[in-house]
């Protein structure tokens, strides 16, 4: 018998069945519509995360070395780092003279502060010291105004750059650019204010920030700080060998001994991903566990359905062997009929899923189910279909006619 | 005994046929030996007590089941060798059952009922429809072909079997008590529409347990307790001789 007919014909076959059942059919696929909704919402929040990821990466420059006593997901207990010496503006001035490879760098202090301009505040604010190289070094574009200049960052003159969070705070449709605020009780003139950058995977944002020369910054927030210096290697490929090189210039300038460890950290968006990364493969190992755990359940269900539904037709499977139907005919029907039902809970899972995650693009973050999580997901309920089909088919399929013919 | 004709003419070779059954610790045999043969185009009926072995029978000339010794030759082939998937295509080429609860399938239609032997025999939508709605006419249900078993009497549920029965064109038709679940008149109807498919070439062996429906057969083969009691030429089937040499 030729195997397309019969796969037509038995899609036929199940067709009827789950129709003559519909009840049961629809309880019988629960577990396989549970277990594909999560697997495929769980690809999507993956992809969604990973998107944000991606897009914070991107906000905060790529190619940008972050030197400070800190090092990001080190293993060393965090008071190791904090006791070490400071990174001082000499040593950032001996590594900006020495330096050949890096295309610029700055220097940076921050600290929260409470933000007033008029009647309105704004309390945790992340204020920034840092030179006229900051802005190169981030490639903060300007929404308005201008950045510092270098002679109003090396005079410390009192003036801000604030981030687009603040100008909505302060001034919701009048123009910030020349307005006086006070950062904690210092008033700093506005000059520009930087583009929308987003946030950090959600968690906190880059445009509650502002911006003043450093200068000014250790006159009147206390210069006993220790530097993040922010170095930018021009791409991402030159990272390796501008990582190289100040590592050098900062162990002299540090005076780290011949043979003993560095004692700063050089820093990079690089551990972030590896970090997020395992962090997002660790969900995706539990989420993986969950689903198959569900989909096992629904499997058990419809093996359990399908041996109900091989003994009830037992008649029928002695008539169609009377007329000519051999073991493998049969087997397939059965097998065809358990696939329809998982393929069956598999769509409705994605019919769920897929406007869930439409929601979640909406509302929570950026996000979009990829195609192949789509077909993953009928692929898996494929798969379980036979898993959960074999058993019953076979023992229908061994079936032997007379007795079938007799069962009433 | 006619039967002896010359070997080509002889459709069904039986040769101690032996069926026992065991369940737990008592033996049963159902068949004792049978040793008889079937001639082309031949119309037999089988009668005997309940119990002595009729169905049993009609399964291994039908393929169904399988002999516990002897042989069986069906059209010249050694059917006791054949593994499940031979004796499935048999089932489907050379043998058409009706049975006396009709075993139709309660969720197709007549026409989709009639159609299933030539799905598994694997012919092409056409070829299908155009001959089971060719058997269905033959049956006289042209205009029922849309309707499901339940919306059928006994009568045309019979006719759908006999449909279904004949429409891959096999060698013999088994008819085992298909009048069993019908009023006389039905019956009737359905023993004429079986004398008639026999006129054409079938050849055709019915289990009965009447004598009116035995009449209608050419040769009546008696069974007790799984052994041929008597084996005779029935009047029909001795006027139709007689008919032919007259013929001749
Ligand atoms: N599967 C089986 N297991 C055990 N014994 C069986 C089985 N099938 C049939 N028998 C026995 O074999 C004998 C013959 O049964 P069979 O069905 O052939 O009788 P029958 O002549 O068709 O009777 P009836 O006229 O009542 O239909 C009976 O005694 C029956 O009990
Ligand atoms: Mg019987």
């Amino acid at each position: 018998m030729n195997f397309l007919l019969e796969i037509r014909e038995n899609i036929f076959i199940s067709y009827k069945a789950i129709t003559a059942n519909k009840l049961r059919s629809f309880l019988a696929t629960l577990g396989i519509v549970i277990g594909i909704t999560s697997v495929t919402l769980m690809q999507t929040a993956i992809e969604g995360i990973n998107r944000a990821f991606e897009k914070s990466i991107s906000a905060v420059g790529a190619d940008v070395l972050y030197v400070q006593k800190f090092e990001w997901f080190g293993k060393e207990d965090w008071s190791y780092y904090r006791n070490r010496k400071d990174i001082t503006m000499s040593q950032f001035e001996y590594l900006n003279r020495n330096s050949q490879t890096a295309v610029t760098m700055c220097p940076t202090v921050g600290t929260p502060k409470t933000l007033k301009y008029g009647d309105l505040s704004l309390e945790n604010v992340f204020v920034i010291g840092s030179t006229n190289e900051y802005q190169t070094t981030f490639g903060s574009n300007m929404e308005d105004g201008r950045f510092f200049t270098s002679k109003e960052s090396d005079g410390g003159y009192p003036v801000c750059v604030i981030g687009t969070e603040i100008k909505n705070a302060f001034f919701e449709n009048k123009d910030p650019i020349g307005k006086t605020i006070k950062i904690g009780s210092f008033s700093f003139k506005i000059i520009g204010v930087v583009e929308k950058q987003g946030s950090l995977l959600g968690l906190f944002s880059l445009d509650n920030r502002v911006i003043i020369p450093i200068e000014r910054f250790f006159r009147l927030f206390g210069g006993k700080r220790s530097l993040s210096i922010n170095i930018k290697a021009g791409d991402v490929k030159y990272l390796d060998d501008t990582k190289e090189e100040v590592t050098s210039i900062m162990r002299k300038a540090r005076k780290v001994p011949y043979g003993e460890k560095d004692d700063f950290g050089v820093n990079q968006q690089e551990a972030f991903k590896t970090t997020f990364e395992s962090l997002t493969s660790l969900i995706k190992i539990i989420g993986t566990l969950i689903t198959s755990l569900s989909l096992i359940v629904g499997s058990v269900g419809i093996a359990n359905i399908m041996f109900v539904s091989v003994k009830e037709r037992t008649k029928e499977i002695g008539i169609r062997k009377a007329i000519g139907a051999k073991r493998s005919t049969i087997l397939y029907q059965f097998l065809i009929e358990s696939c329809t039902i998982c393929l069956l809970g598999g769509f409705i899972g994605i019919m769920i899923s897929f406007p869930i995650s439409l929601i979640i693009n909406a509302y929570v973050l950026p996000t979009a189910m990829p195609l192949w999580v789509i077909i993953l997901g009928l692929f898996v309920s494929l798969l379980f279909g036979v898993m959960a089909g074999f058993f019953p088919a076979w023992s229908a399929s061994k079936m032997d006619p007379v007795e079938s013919l007799r069962y009433e | 005994m006619d039967n002896n004709n010359n070997g080509n003419n002889i459709l069904i070779e039986l040769k101690d046929i032996i069926k026992l059954y065991i369940m737990g610790t008592e033996e049963l045999y159902a068949l004792k030996g049978i040793t008889s043969n079937i001639i082309r185009n031949d119309y037999v009926a089988i009668m005997g007590p309940s119990g002595s072995g009729k169905s049993t029978l009609m399964n291994i000339i039908g393929c169904l089941d399988t002999p516990t010794s002897g042989h069986y030759l069906l059209n010249g082939k050694n059917v006791s060798e054949m593994d499940d998937d031979e004796l499935a295509e048999i089932r489907n080429i050379e043998i058409g059952f009706v049975f006396q609860t009709f075993n139709l399938l309660a969720r197709s239609n007549a026409l989709h009922n009639v159609e299933l032997p030539l799905i598994y025999r694997g012919l092409p939508k056409a070829e299908r429809i155009e001959k089971a709605e060719e058997a269905l006419y033959s049956v006289g249900l042209q205009d029922r072909m849309n309707h499901k078993p339940n919306e059928l009497s006994g009568g045309q549920r019979q006719r759908v079997a006999i449909a279904r029965a004949l429409v891959n064109n096999p060698s013999i038709i088994l008819a085992d008590e298909p009048t069993g679940n019908l009023d006389s008149k039905t019956g009737e109807e359905i023993m004429a529409l079986l004398e008639e498919l026999n006129r054409k070439g079938n050849t055709i062996i019915i289990v009965t347990h009447e004598e009116e429906i035995a009449h209608h057969a050419h040769r009546v083969i008696k069974i007790r307790d799984g052994l041929i009691e008597s084996d005779s030429v029935s009047p029909k089937g001795i006027m139709n001789k007689e008919q032919k040499e007259i013929l001749l």
